[in-house]
């Protein structure tokens, strides 16, 4: 393999571990509102990821800042493409870390309130957002003969990227739900399992309604699908977490159905990833100006040296994230410290 | 100017200065809880551990403003500068996922377990991982300057056929000659910021006379702190700074000292108006050739002014001059001030000379001002240059970008700020009101 395909698979490593990570947070905030009612069940859903969000975070930023070192022009190129769009995203991020650690700092019940419905928004908007942007590259875009192309929110907010947007959405609200069935106890639980089961067939239906009509939509997908047969491990696996995720509904299945919720998640993004490859951003204009690992990328000197710094980096944050999300392992309690 | 260029200048150069005033204290800060964490358990004294209790909570808020005002800038390099990235990706870009890498996650993964684990680790772990949010915050620091004093003094590269950059050396760019002294003025001016917050604050005790106790322990190690600080500010970081500034940038020096022509003997201006036009600084006070001496240590050197260089590389004159010339100003009345400080501490009369503990309160604002003057005079001063002597600030601009794309988002910025700034203040305030016992319960 060569060196511009290993960074290929690391940042869709990075992306998976991302969305499985924050993917869960952002989840809870999704269904927010619905599924914790008393200020209590607010505070034990915010304590749930209290100790984890931000450091979750930090895998978009850290993907970000390998996709400028790697691929220069693809993140130039895409950025800026989609300048509105991110800055949208941007503000619903911002929105949402100052939502969580503000909410309880003050009794008042609109002051929580406010706050609620910012936490929910936030995780809500940045869910669907992510999807549409993944739904833009499958689709490929206008890209010109110089690398650059301009995304208008019409162009952006297109039906197919829309579904995607959808899937995306519903699975992290999914992949949520089954944390909180995990840490939580009581009517919290019960209620996430409900949403949890709900939820199931909608992602459900999404995802074969997507993988159908991405057939249909991607101009690169059947190529490389025959070119690379063992890209069908990905839908596969996708397949696979749906299946745990049927057999886990009911209740005291809990560890079973966030184990799907996982594996669905990265099966989904593998897939989507094998869709693509070789190609970063995909022109419809002409293939020819297509992004790809090849010519976006940096020189071979660049690559090598940031993907030694970056993997004995990432060997460290593995090592202690699994140490705090350990530490933090099992029911949660509202108690002095915390939200 | 061209409105999309200045435009997208004006959106980097407000979130990146607003986004600035948080990491100032969470770096600065996370040092000192470590410190107080580590003296409650050496001098077996709860004490301290209420104090860092009690800034733990600031520093919470102050992280999370941090963190979310940051992620913006990690975006704009690709949204706003998407020509500069494409251009120089493979080098600057080098220390940028290092920064999420080796710092932000031990930051971030610490303080979950530093704010969050009573209870469920030891006070051993707990105590690390209040080091690990420390050793963290002042980490994060070296990568995102070594990223800047690139685009000071670009290293470690080679110019490709097709124009843009290629990297030769990985680890000239992480040890730049530019970034060692850059980063220790950079962290001494944090760590100072966080020695005035923490003696504001025992200032506001002690006058109110709420917490005398807190309030005098907190005087104490401000004091102490900001002697050492204020002075290591100036000698040695500042002083070797403005050296790596003479050596690599010298028209950046000329602007900051508003030296408008070339002389041998040259004088060192404290104050006075620099008048471009004319040549000349308006109602000056010198010190005859002690410029030539800070620059070259001999007072007879000759120091090229701003008549020796070309129009089209000099760098805005007014705003690089005045925003040195203020971090300068105030990082000598710091130093007065905290010598005086620590003669009271000696003369055991500082919780009685309430004038000084008035002068010590309302001095907060100034070491952010500083902060963030130095910083201007640093990024202004670099002008035309994006990529110093590389590649000039109108061509690293988002080619797809519109300027009302970049207006309406500079507005949406600035409404979002302002009410963030609001907020910090109002919970911040809360906090320090209510005081260092009762702010542990919510």
């Amino acid at each position: 393999m060569t060196l511009n395909a290993i960074w290929f698979w690391i940042l869709g490593g990075m992306l998976i571990a991302y969305s499985v990570l924050d993917g869960y947070d952002l989840g809870v905030g999704s269904i927010y509102l619905w599924v914790a009612k008393s200020d209590d069940e607010r505070r034990t859903a915010l304590n749930a990821i209290g100790p984890v969000w931000n450091g979750n975070e930090v895998w978009l930023l850290a993907a970000g800042g390998m996709l400028v070192v790697s691929f220069p022009k693809v993140y130039a190129s895409g950025f800026s493409g989609f300048y509105l769009a991110l800055m949208l995203v941007l503000w619903f991020l911002i929105l949402r870390g100052v939502s969580i650690e503000f909410r309880s700092k003050l009794e008042s019940p609109l002051w929580r309130s406010l706050f609620d419905a910012g936490f929910w928004l936030g995780s809500f908007a940045i869910a669907l957002l992510l999807g549409v942007a993944l739904g833009n590259v499958l689709r490929g875009l206008p890209v010109g003969a110089d690398g650059t192309f301009a995304g208008s929110f019409a162009f952006t907010l297109n039906p197919y990227a829309l579904l995607t947007g959808l899937l995306s959405l519903t699975t992290l609200a999914w992949h949520g739900a089954n944390y909180l069935r995990i840490k939580t106890e009581g009517p919290l639980q019960e209620r996430s399992r409900t949403w949890s089961a709900r939820l199931y067939f909608l992602v459900l239906t999404l995802a074969v309604l997507a993988t159908i009509i991405t057939f249909w939509v991607s101009p690169t997908v059947a190529a490389n699908y025959h070119r690379y047969p063992v890209a069908w491990a990905f839908p596969l696996l996708a397949l696979l977490g749906l299946s745990w995720g049927f057999r886990s509904r009911q209740a005291g299945r809990e560890r079973w159905a966030f184990r799907g919720s996982i594996v669905t998640i990265a099966g989904l993004l593998g897939a989507a990833a094998m869709t693509v490859y070789p190609n970063l951003l995909y022109s419809t204009v002409s293939p020819g100006y297509s992004l790809t690992i090849y010519n976006a990328a940096s020189s071979q000197h660049a690559l090598r040296a940031a993907l030694l710094a970056n993997v004995v980096g990432m060997i460290g944050v593995i090592l202690y994230t699994s140490y705090v999300h350990r530490t933090f392992s099992g029911k949660v309690h509202i108690g002095d410290h915390g939200y | 100017m061209d409105v999309a260029v200045f435009a997208h200048r004006i959106q980097f150069a407000f979130t990146v200065m607003f986004h600035y005033l948080f990491p100032i204290l969470t770096m600065g800060l996370g040092f000192f809880i470590a410190l107080l964490s580590t003296l409650e358990i050496l001098k077996n004294d709860p004490r301290y551990g209420a104090a860092a209790r009690f800034w733990a909570k600031i520093f919470t808020i102050n992280f999370a403003l941090g963190v979310v005002t940051g992620i913006p800038l990690e975006f704009e390099f690709g949204t706003n500068w998407s020509r500069f990235s494409a251009y120089g990706g493979g080098v600057f870009g080098q220390t940028l996922p290092l920064e999420g890498v080796y710092a932000f996650f031990l930051e971030s993964g610490f303080l979950g377990l530093f704010l969050f684990g009573h209870g469920k680790v030891s006070r051993g772990v707990h105590w690390l991982a209040g080091m690990g949010v420390a050793v963290g915050s002042l980490l994060s620091g070296y990568f995102i300057v070594a990223t800047n004093a690139w685009m000071q003094h670009p290293v470690g590269y080679a110019v490709d056929a097709n124009g843009t950059l290629r990297l030769t050396s990985f680890w000239e760019v992480m040890l730049n000659p530019f970034a060692g002294w850059q980063y220790l003025h950079t962290i001494n001016g944090a760590l100072l910021t966080a020695a005035y917050a923490i003696g504001a604050a025992g200032a506001y005790y002690v006058l109110s006379g709420r917490h005398p106790e807190f309030g005098r322990l907190s005087l104490k190690i401000a004091v102490i702190a900001g002697v050492i600080l204020s002075l290591t500010q100036a000698f040695p970081t500042g002083d070797m700074n403005s050296r790596n500034v003479t050596d690599y940038q010298p028209v950046k020096l000329a602007a900051m000292e508003g030296l408008l022509t070339t002389q041998p003997n040259a004088p060192l201006a404290i104050i006075g108006m620099p008048d471009p036009a004319t040549a000349r600084l308006i109602d000056p006070l010198y010190v005859p050739g002690l410029l030539s001496y800070l620059a070259y240590g001999n007072s007879r050197a000759s120091v090229k002014g701003l008549d020796a260089y070309p129009k089209d590389v000099l760098p805005p004159i007014e705003l690089t001059y005045y925003s040195y010339h203020i971090m300068v100003g105030l990082g000598t009345l710091f130093i007065a001030q905290m010598l005086l400080g620590l003669f009271l501490l000696w003369r055991r009369k500082l919780e009685s000379s309430r004038w000084f503990l008035w002068t010590l309160m309302l001095a907060i604002p100034f070491p952010y001002i500083a902060n963030e003057a130095g910083w201007t005079a640093t990024e202004v001063g670099r002008q035309p240059w994006l990529v110093y002597g590389l590649l000039k600030t109108p061509a690293g601009t988002s080619p797809t970008v519109a300027s009302g794309e970049t207006i309406f988002t500079m507005l949406g910025f600035a409404g979002i700020y302002a009410l963030l700034a609001f907020l910090f203040v109002f919970l911040v305030g809360r906090i320090i009101v209510q005081g260092p016992d009762e702010a542990s319960s919510h």
